[in-house]
């Protein structure tokens, strides 16, 4: 960024259309952290492109001023693909709930992030169906009471981060709806990761699961159970910083620092090349009711697909000329009648 | 074996043959008919080839079910098929005897590999006696050789192991029928040296077999003649031989130059379409971007997001695979984005007959997404016609703004013909603007883009790509407002949107249909697709035994020609062959309240002309 005024407002990048989450809705505040951050990106409305698959956190595109696509149900990771291949020079990002990405989309997500395609994918983790009304979601904890689950669910959750981290995602986040400025430096660093880059949003629907980040998320349970993650700090939290995380036993664990010492904790390093550690600390929390972290999980250099992809034309290209459609026609043998 | 010097057998000349080489699917019978195809082209014959393989890579050796079949048809005359039964077999193993004895016409010739008649083979391909000493080729002219042995015999010079030595025999084979038919020795030894570059023995050993071939022929006092078929009198230019999918990858790329715009195909592989696949992804000198997805849909939903930003987009695939990109498709008629799907038919349901061709996809190409998602469809009538119907696909998907089914199948994928090569500068110019301006004005009088805003002609709606300046918009699969594109559930909007996306598609500007054929008959045969080459020689065929025929075929099923109903309503009688249950037939009863008779087939081989001359003359018998 240049030190004069950025070239938009949060404003240019809203659209004229009402936006219609439920009030109370987690996705307002990511919409608004997403319209603010804009700016301070320096990036242009035409260049950059929303997609997202089907669910409420899908409606995203919709209120964001820029081109965009509201795709089918899973498929926007794979639509998102097929974008940054053709047009490696636009800024994607594609933006969907727990259900659409990591059940009926589950596929491409995991294929999308292995290949370290540039897309910024941001899953907004609810625990629940919003849009269908509220049944269990591949993040619902079991025992999850819902309409097609009265006597509660049999399925164990996924972990996002876990999924992520084990599909050989290059940049892996989390961050919550309740926390702006976090948001804002979460997606900032997604979008400067070249490759892949998949945020977390604990994000609450306030009508079908209402408060279930709340023993994480909510301004008194910070002290106790929110983590924020440091690049080359070591793990603490409390209000006074008074507990830590070490690595023992092949685990990560909260501990007391006085019990252990400073130099104990696990100091934390985004850009380690074994995902191990950060899988660890993705299994620190058994739910959103113990010390969970927060932030960069994991931030690699890897080489990006669509670039990649293009490197081969060029390759092709200087190997064997620019294509010649008459000598093609003609590449398998020829005679004269 | 004689050790004589080469007799001065006399020279027959022949107006076809149709040779059919089989084997073990490990013996190379594919390339042997293949390197019989390319120099008989180089001939100048004319050609048609019909390659028949198992779904297994390599089924269990010497059994029925792993036999690899070849079939060849070259002439002096122009053909369309490749003819229905084969006048030469060569049956490398007791099981490609057993597999395709009933084929071959009576009086043919079979050239056998007595080598492989032992007690095991004959076992494996279910024969209680050996059909070389029981009478069973009776009626036929058989000519055993033991190729096996020759060959091991002539490589073992070069130092070739006696296990490796056999895997020469399919180019024994090669040699000897090169001889039988005089074609020149020449351009083999060529490809032997080119297909084999940088492996000396294999190159030592292919040559030797193939010469032992073509020299036993000569000396071996087993054959009465050899045989010359002369050039066939084909319009003049620049020929080579092609199949459907290479044809329609050539097409892909040639659309890609003629739009101006970058190609980009998603794709995941399946039999018998890969090969769409293969040819592009080495075409990347082209700016042909490849994309081998996870899965099927993943493969469709790629090209809708190349599409959005500009691509002239392809996905490929056989039947599974568009029953699984449904959805997808059904965005893409909604998001009206120019998208091409590729269809290379095979036997169904389910995994049905990878490798073997159906046409009974095209109900799925008319309705097979959920609710009113017009999709045209366009299918090609030979294997290279295949490289015209690619073009024709993304005109119109690029001029209309819409998803187009292209309907190949597994018959023109594999088959090969002759091809008078195009001039460039003659293929039509296909390129459309993207959208960069506004195209309307909101209420304050300001500037904006209406995404849904349609061209009054074509009713295309503008195509404006990310990264166009104050174009900014949003699509999606919900329904949208006419014109402003916004979400809307509005009752009235809706039933507008779906007729507008109905009118659009029924408008494309497909050509007329002309009849071939008898113009003054009464009689007329209609057809679709592959089954062109069937029905032309079919009506060739009745035409010489007297009968009055016309000839229908289309290559646009979707709008159908303006003319069609007007058309066939002229005849007093009509039969559709297709190799479906009579998909064609539904549509054409139902749009025009013809009697259209069908005539049916789903064995997994293309109609032979026999067999629909047979079906015309009992038509024609029953009025």
């Amino acid at each position: 960024m240049t030190d004069t005024s950025p070239r938009t407002e949060p404003a240019d990048w809203a659209t004229d259309q009402e936006v219609r989450w439920c009030p109370g809705c987690g996705d307002y505040s990511i919409l608004t952290a997403m319209r603010m951050l804009m700016p301070e990106l320096d990036v242009d409305r035409e260049n950059t492109v929303f997609i997202s698959g089907i669910g409420c956190a899908a409606r995203f595109p919709y209120y964001m001023n820029t081109y965009g696509m509201h795709g089918i149900h899973g498929r926007a990771p794979a639509i998102a693909t097929g974008l940054a291949m053709a047009r490696p020079d636009l800024d994607i990002w594609v933006i969907g709930g727990d259900g659409d990405m990591m059940s009926i989309g589950g596929n491409h997500l995991i294929h999308a992030l292995r290949r370290n395609v540039n897309i910024k994918i941001l899953l907004f983790n609810n625990m629940i169906y919003g849009l269908t009304k509220g049944q269990f979601s591949p993040t619902s904890e079991v025992g999850k009471v819902t309409k097609s689950s009265p006597m509660g669910s049999l399925d164990s959750p996924f972990n996002p981060i876990s999924v992520a981290l084990g599909a050989e995602a290059s940049f892996v986040a989390r961050t919550h709806d309740m926390d702006r400025q976090h948001m804002m430096d979460m997606f900032r660093r997604a979008h400067e990761h070249k490759g892949a880059a998949i945020v977390e949003v604990f994000q609450n629907c306030n009508v079908f699961n209402d408060g279930a980040w709340e023993g994480i998320t909510k301004k008194q349970n910070r002290d106790a159970n929110l983590i924020t993650l440091e690049h080359g700090q070591p793990i603490r939290f409390g209000a006074d910083g008074e507990f830590g995380v070490v690595v023992d036993g092949g685990a990560a664990k909260v501990v007391s620092v006085a019990d252990v010492g400073v130099d104990a904790l696990l100091v934390h390093d985004e850009h380690k090349p074994d995902p191990s550690t950060a899988f660890m600390l993705s299994r620190l929390a058994r739910g959103p009711f113990e010390p969970t972290p927060i932030g960069v999980f994991r931030a690699t250099e890897r080489i990006e697909y669509a670039s990649s992809s293009t490197s081969q034309l060029a390759m092709a290209h200087d190997n064997q000329g620019s294509g010649d459609l008459a000598a093609l026609l003609r590449s398998r043998g020829t005679w004269q009648v | 074996m004689t050790d004589t010097a080469p007799r001065e057998l006399p020279l027959q000349e022949l107006d076809e043959v149709i040779i059919r080489f089989a084997g073990d699917s490990g013996d190379g019978m594919q390339l042997t008919g293949d390197q019989f195809t390319s120099i008989s082209a180089a001939l100048g014959n004319d050609l048609a080839t019909l390659p028949e393989f198992p779904a297994e890579i390599r089924a269990p050796q010497g059994t029925l079910a792993g036999v690899s079949a070849f079939q060849v048809r070259i002439s002096d005359f122009a053909i369309t098929t490749p003819g229905d039964a084969p006048t030469v077999l060569v049956a490398m193993n007791p099981a490609a005897l057993k597999a395709q004895l009933h084929n071959v016409v009576q009086g043919g010739a079979i050239i056998i590999n007595t080598d492989a008649f032992n007690e095991r083979n004959l076992e494996k391909a279910g024969y209680e006696s050996n059909p070389l000493e029981d009478g069973s080729l009776e009626g036929y002219r058989t000519y055993p050789v033991p190729m096996s042995q020759i060959t091991r015999d002539a490589v073992a010079e070069h130092g070739v192991k006696p296990r490796d030595a056999e895997r020469s025999k399919n180019f024994f084979a090669l040699g000897l029928i090169s001889w039988m038919y005089t074609r020149p020795v020449e351009p083999t030894m060529e490809f032997i040296n080119t297909k084999f570059s940088g492996k000396e023995l294999v190159i030592k050993a292919n040559e030797a077999a193939f010469h032992a071939g073509y020299n036993f022929g000569e000396t071996a006092e087993l054959f009465e003649s050899h045989y010359e078929i002369k050039p066939a009198a084909l319009p003049s230019g620049e020929y080579t031989n092609v199949n459907g999918n290479t044809a329609l990858a050539w097409g892909c790329v040639a659309a890609g130059q003629l739009a101006r715009l970058p190609v980009f195909l998603g794709s995941y592989p399946i039999t018998p379409a890969s090969d769409i696949l293969h040819d592009l992804s080495a075409l990347k000198n082209f700016g042909v971007r490849t994309f081998q997805a996870e899965d099927e849909i993943a493969a469709a939903a790629s090209a809708v997001g190349a599409a959005f930003g500009g691509a002239l987009s392809f996905t490929t695939t056989s039947g599974p695979g568009v029953a699984l990109k449904g959805e997808t498709l059904g965005l893409a008629v909604s998001l009206e984005l120019p998208l091409i799907v590729i269809d290379i038919q095979r036997g169904g349901p389910s995994t049905g007959l990878p490798t073997k061709p159906e046409q009974a996809d095209l109900m799925m190409a008319m309705y097979g997404r959920h609710s009113e998602s017009p999709m045209p469809i366009v299918a090609p009538k030979s294997p290279a016609d295949c490289f015209n119907a690619a073009i024709e696909a993304c005109r119109i998907a690029l001029r209309y703004r819409t998803p187009v089914m292209l309907l190949s199948d597994g018959y023109l994928a594999t088959s090969s013909e002759p091809w008078l090569l195009p001039e460039i500068d003659s293929l039509p110019d296909i390129g459309v603007e993207f959208h960069t301006g506004f195209n309307g004005t909101n209420e304050d009088g300001e500037g904006i883009f209406l995404p849904y805003l349609r061209d009054p002609e074509t009713l295309a709606r503008p195509w404006a790509i990310p990264g166009t300046p104050d174009l900014m918009h949003r699509i999606g699969g919900i329904e949208k407002e006419d014109g402003s594109g916004n979400i809307s559930y509005d009752p009235e909007n809706h039933q507008k949107m779906v007729d507008l996306r109905a009118a659009k598609i029924a408008a494309i500007d497909v050509p007329d249909i002309e009849i071939a054929g008898d113009q003054d008959a009464t009689f007329c045969m209609l057809g679709w697709g592959s089954t062109w080459g069937a029905i032309d020689a079919a009506v060739d065929r009745l035409q010489q035994a007297g009968k009055k025929v016309a000839h229908v075929h289309l290559t646009h099923l979707n709008p159908l020609p303006k003319n069609l109903g007007e058309v066939l309503a002229t005849f007093d009688k009509v039969i559709c062959p297709e190799m479906n249950d009579g998909q064609l037939v539904n549509l054409v009863r139902a749009k025009y309240l013809l009697d259209v008779k069908p005539v049916n087939k789903m064995n997994g081989v293309p109609f032979t002309t026999a067999e629909i001359e047979s079906a015309a003359l009992q038509a024609m018998d029953a009025s």
